[in-house]
């Protein structure tokens, strides 16, 4: 196989053709850790260039689906599939170079501590990529523009603020031009403007890159700010799917006592019935 | 009852010894992948990061333990030998014990606290902070980038350590035979000389690249399977230690019953 090469959003259609297949699909997921059925037949779609929010209690399973998407969890049954192919056959090299064409954003940025900026924005071009200082120089500058951090290359991580660190940690997800940005938490700990930036900046990026994006919150302002489609995960299945006007006025009773935040209502009794 | 905890410890012991060669194969198949690639297996500027700490960095503690453990063993010896007159023997028994057994053991013992310490805290403070996942998740075989690197590292330089090892307890060992003994220069030379032979040197150099080996693997292994935030690393940390200098004074053990019973010298 050819080493893993980027794609480029320049080329990529901003609407799918017509009967093209969906970007990522799961086919009735079952995932187990021992005794415990974390996920119980979980079922969706992402098509390309939507923004799918995952929403759901925490402990629900929601990053553990982002685990599956990238092949680092495989199913105790069910098949989960990135463009057309199944993840948990592909070989270690077809699963690398799968990955090179997802971008993560981890809760906490997950930066590596011991890098600058520069160095973690660089390691995935440098490992995977044949291009040269200079065009990774230009790519960095570029990309901290895009987050808005521009003149942080020589910083270390433990210099940057949290919000500061998540757009670094988007910056590195964009360096190789994913298909597909997986968000885990991005407005989790941080202060209602700067979670709105974050917001923002998922948005927008999607918008430029064309690219898709699967994020897990439970921050409902964020979510309906971010979401072309939603899903909510509740007891290991997807108990709701459809857009975010379609969760604003659900009848699912669940589903609105999340949206609302309130503490009466079957979330609650559940959580009482299980202890 | 008793047999059931023996049973779970003997699984134990081998889910983990297993896991250990799998961490080996699958490095090796990283590596092999990047190669193919027509890249280096890993990064140099962390194959020599890790050298420098784990080689450079050991020296002076490596050379300061052995020394002294060579003066003390010379000053032992050869008040008892000199009972019978064979102080002269101290030379030649230092440069045995060390060349074949203590020198490799010593400094085995030397980075499994240091070194192996270090590996289990910083892949495990990776770990937990999700940057080993990270890696993962771009692609890029966080076997390869991290354990490569400093398995190698320690691998490679285990044997210049022992070296050195040896070295600095024969100077110790000088030291004594020229104060106590009255062993001067030329003839502490040439006892060593005598003593010496390549079947102990090759076998010391040996068991110094499977120390190595141990260490590296299960420091690393135990830094990758931390589980508990900062708490599972303090507690990795101290297993980990544990667990490779137990496992280099076993390996040693058997490696001389097999020496001794088997190649009969």
């Amino acid at each position: 196989m050819a080493p893993a090469s980027p794609s480029s959003s320049a080329t990529r259609p901003a609407t799918p053709p017509a009967g093209e297949q969906p970007l990522v699909r799961l086919e009735d997921v079952v995932l187990r850790f021992g005794p415990k059925t974390v996920l119980d037949g979980i079922s969706f779609t992402v098509e390309r260039g939507e923004r799918l929010v995952v929403m759901g209690q925490s402990g629900g399973g929601k990053s553990t689906l982002l685990r599956l998407v990238m092949g680092i969890l495989k199913p105790s049954s069910g098949r989960v599939l990135f463009a057309g192919t199944d993840v948990a056959r592909l070989t270690r090299r077809q699963l690398n170079a799968m990955r090179a064409r997802l971008g993560m954003v981890y809760q906490y940025s997950a930066l590596i501590s011991s890098f600058t900026v520069r160095d973690n924005l660089a390691l995935p071009l440098e490992e995977l990529t044949e291009k040269s200082a200079a065009e990774i120089d230009e790519m960095i500058r570029e990309r901290l523009a895009a987050v808005d951090m521009s003149g942080s290359e020589d910083k270390m991580p433990s210099e940057l603020s949290g919000g500061m660190r998540k757009r670094v940690g988007l910056a590195r997800a964009l360096m190789l031009e994913p298909e597909l940005i997986l968000y885990d938490e991005p407005s989790a700990g941080l202060d209602p403007v700067t979670s709105s930036v974050i917001d923002e900046l998922i948005v927008d990026t999607s918008a430029r890159t064309k690219s898709s994006a699967i994020i897990v919150t439970h921050e409902m302002d964020s979510a309906f700010r971010i979401a072309t489609r939603m899903i909510m995960l509740y007891q290991g299945k997807v108990i709701a799917d459809g857009s975010p006007e379609k969760f604003r006025n659900s009848d699912s009773e669940v589903v609105a006592q999340f949206v609302s935040g309130s503490t009466h209502g079957p979330i609650g009794e559940a959580a009482h019935q299980r202890k | 009852m008793v047999i059931g905890a023996i049973g779970h410890y003997v699984r134990t012991f081998l889910q983990t010894v297993s896991s250990l060669i799998w961490l080996l194969i699958d490095m090796v198949a990283e590596m092999g992948d990047h190669i193919s690639r027509g890249r280096l297996p890993f990064r140099r500027s962390v194959f020599f990061e890790q050298g420098e700490r784990a080689g450079l960095g050991s020296v002076p503690l490596v050379c300061m333990v052995s020394f002294f453990l060579g003066l003390t063993m010379a000053l032992l010896t050869g008040y008892q030998l000199r009972t019978f007159g064979t102080e002269r023997l101290v030379p030649g028994l230092i440069t045995i014990a060390f060349w074949r057994e203590l020198g490799p053991l010593m400094t085995g013992i030397i980075l499994a606290a240091r070194i192996g310490a270090a590996y289990t805290a910083e892949l495990g403070t990776m770990t937990v902070s999700e940057e080993v996942e990270a890696i993962e998740a771009m692609g890029l075989g966080p076997l390869r980038f991290l354990v490569a690197p400093r398995l190698t590292a320690l691998v490679v330089l285990m044997p210049a350590l022992v070296v050195m090892s040896n070295l600095a307890a024969l100077f110790g060992t000088y030291m004594i035979c020229q104060i106590s003994f009255n062993i001067n220069g030329h003839n502490f030379i040439d006892l060593v000389l005598e003593a010496l032979i390549l079947k102990d040197v090759v076998l010391g150099m040996a068991k110094s690249l499977l120390f190595g080996l141990i260490i590296g693997l299960i420091a690393c292994y135990s830094g990758l399977t931390v589980k508990g935030g900062a708490a599972g690393v303090g507690n990795a940390t101290t297993k980990s230690v544990v667990a490779t200098i137990t496992t280099v004074i076993g390996v040693d053990t058997f490696l001389n019953m097999l020496q001794v019973n088997v190649l009969n010298n």
